[in-house]
């Protein structure tokens, strides 16, 4: 029993340090080159298993991947998602039983209008990830920033599918996927027609587009003031490009390279942001808001450290682009505080991060699927999470009282968001309920060309 | 008296833009009476190399939490971190797992 006069001392002084040879905690046998979590120290070989073992088993587990189907790859040209990339590719061509089976495609937004780079950065950025790409043999699509002000319409609806029978075993779910890929050639719905047309016309490999486009992206992010909400754009925009990409080709699943540490600070950041409803789908394995496109996040369980280590090690070519907060100092934005906070804390406690991925692990949406297939107006427009209030009202506001007649009196305030047309010059002044979540309502950002 | 040490450093993941864009350094440390540790690596980094910013790779007397180092390929807590002795010809690598820089 721990007493008043009891010398603790000794034992608070650091782990003695130790000799260069250490042996792998797995195999006993090779010399350790690195340690994970809080102890483990793992030979090269024990480790390559080991990584490549999580990542199978990650699919495994939760199995929402058929075969034969076609799945986008988010690849920003990190490390996690670079390591996503070379997993993937391992993963398809290994001669063993339980290879992985489903169709990749790969995506890459070019963010660079919006983080300040010249045309020739972006260019030769994008000549190094493209030879990376052809290099693995999928195919790939290279999307600019600018071209958000092309999107139509239907990338701010959710689209349901076929409606899940809850408790349908993985098999039956097989088995209806592979019937429905045979019946659906050629039958696509009107809305994605139209948009795969628009956007034939911008060719994705051209890497030139309108300089109104390019002018119009720089007005839209210096309108937001602060560098928490333009990273909070830059976010949405990058997922509705996504989104719109994997619809067009037909991708019904897109896997993003999130790694743990990542979501530890997402998690963190998003609760700062007034997400906190929406936790679950954004930091989940699964995201499953728009309905005909499944967002997955099988990097979920690999902390930076790892992933940094294994491309080191088995040199996989990842490009290092300027995002929005390089070089910005600790308290530029909420997230880039959140994650100094969380890496200066995971440097003297080490099992931070995994505690908060545990943590999101039991987070579960309050909603089912059939409610939210049923309820779609109360969706939030841009980030498509429901929203989590019944009435949001302005304090002091007048206009309260929807008279019985008319349908388009609402109560609350309202936000003027021009809308995505088809054209290039098109308003569409949306008058809204108030129909955004929460983390957006504090800021009024007007949208306009 | 040590004889000066020749090293190879690396810099990964965005570390490099604090020094100029250049990925690979080959350096060479002055000689000196005590063996050269990774601690005064990293100061003789900072004072020598580093052209702005060193809040972004140094923290105190040792790196920024973040920044994964690497001695010949292994995790520099199997070496014995700031107390690693440096020897000739060793390859020393830095890589930023952090957002910025």
């Amino acid at each position: 029993m721990c007493q008043v006069d009891e010398e603790y001392n000794g034992h608070l002084e650091k782990i003695s340090l130790p000799t260069l040879s250490k042996k792998c905690v797995k195999c006993k046998d090779g010399t350790a080159v690195l340690i994970i979590r809080v102890g483990d120290a793992f030979c090269r070989d024990c480790f390559k298993e080991y990584f490549i073992h999580k990542f199978r088993a990650m699919l495994g587990k939760n199995r929402v991947i058929f075969p034969g189907e076609k799945v986008l790859l988010a690849v920003s040209g990190g490390p996690a998602s670079s390591s996503m990339l070379s997993q993937v590719q391992e993963g398809l061509s290994r001669d063993a039983p339980k290879k992985l089976r489903f169709v990749p495609g790969i995506v890459f937004v070019d963010e660079g209008g919006a983080c300040g780079l010249s045309v020739e950065e972006r260019q030769r950025a994008i000549a190094q990830l493209e030879s990376i790409f052809r290099e693995k043999g999928f195919p790939y699509h290279v999307v600019h920033l600018e071209q958000v002000f092309s999107l139509p319409g239907s990338v701010l609806e959710a689209v349901s599918s076929a409606p899940e029978q809850p408790g349908s075993s993985y098999k039956a779910a097989v088995d209806q996927f592979i019937q429905n890929s045979r019946g659906e050639h050629g039958l696509m719905e009107p809305s994605v027609e139209d948009a795969e047309s628009g956007f034939a016309q911008l060719s994705t490999q051209d890497p030139t587009y309108p300089t109104e486009h390019r002018l119009a992206l720089e007005r839209l992010l210096a309108s937001v003031r602060t560098l928490t909400a333009k990273e909070d754009l830059l976010q949405t925009l990058r997922q509705h490009l996504i989104l719109h990409t994997a619809r067009v080709h037909g991708y019904t699943k897109v896997m993003m390279g999130d790694s743990c540490s990542r979501l530890a600070v997402k998690l963190l950041s998003s609760i700062s942001l007034g997400r906190g409803a929406s936790l679950a789908t954004d930091t989940g394995f699964s995201d499953t808001r728009y309905g005909d496109v499944v967002i997955v996040r099988p990097m979920r369980d690999y902390s930076s450290k790892e992933i940094a280590f294994y491309n080191r090690m088995f040199n996989v070519p990842s490009v290092f682009i300027p995002g929005l907060d390089t070089k910005t100092p600790e308290k530029a934005s909420i997230q880039r505080l959140t994650e100094s906070f969380v890496t200066k804390l995971q440097a003297d406690f080490p099992s931070t991060v995994s505690t908060i991925y545990r943590t999101s692990e039991k987070l579960h949406s309050a909603r089912t699927p059939q409610s939210a297939i049923t309820d779609l107006t109360s969706k939030c427009l841009l980030c498509m999470c429901a929203i989590d209030t019944n009435t949001v009202r302005a304090p002091g506001d007048s206009t309260t009282h929807p008279s019985p007649g008319s349908p388009d009196r609402v109560p609350g305030p309202m936000l003027f968001i021009w809308g995505p047309g088809s054209g290039l010059w098109e308003w569409r002044l949306l008058f809204i309920r108030p129909v955004i979540c929460n983390s957006r309502l504090e800021r009024s950002v007007v949208l306009q060309l | 008296m040590a004889a000066p040490i020749a090293l190879h450093l690396e810099f990964g993941g965005g570390a490099e833009l604090l020094f100029d864009g250049v990925k690979n350094h080959h350096v060479t440390l002055p000689s000196q009476s005590e063996p050269w540790d990774m601690r005064q690596l990293l100061a003789w980094i900072r004072g020598n190399m580093l052209k702005e910013r060193p809040e972004l790779f140094v923290q105190g007397e040792s790196v920024r939490p973040g920044i994964l180092v690497l001695i010949n390929d292994a995790d520099w807590e199997l070496m014995g971190e700031l107390e690693y002795q440096l020897q000739d010809q060793d390859n020393i690598i830095f890589i930023s797992t952090l957002h910025g820089g």
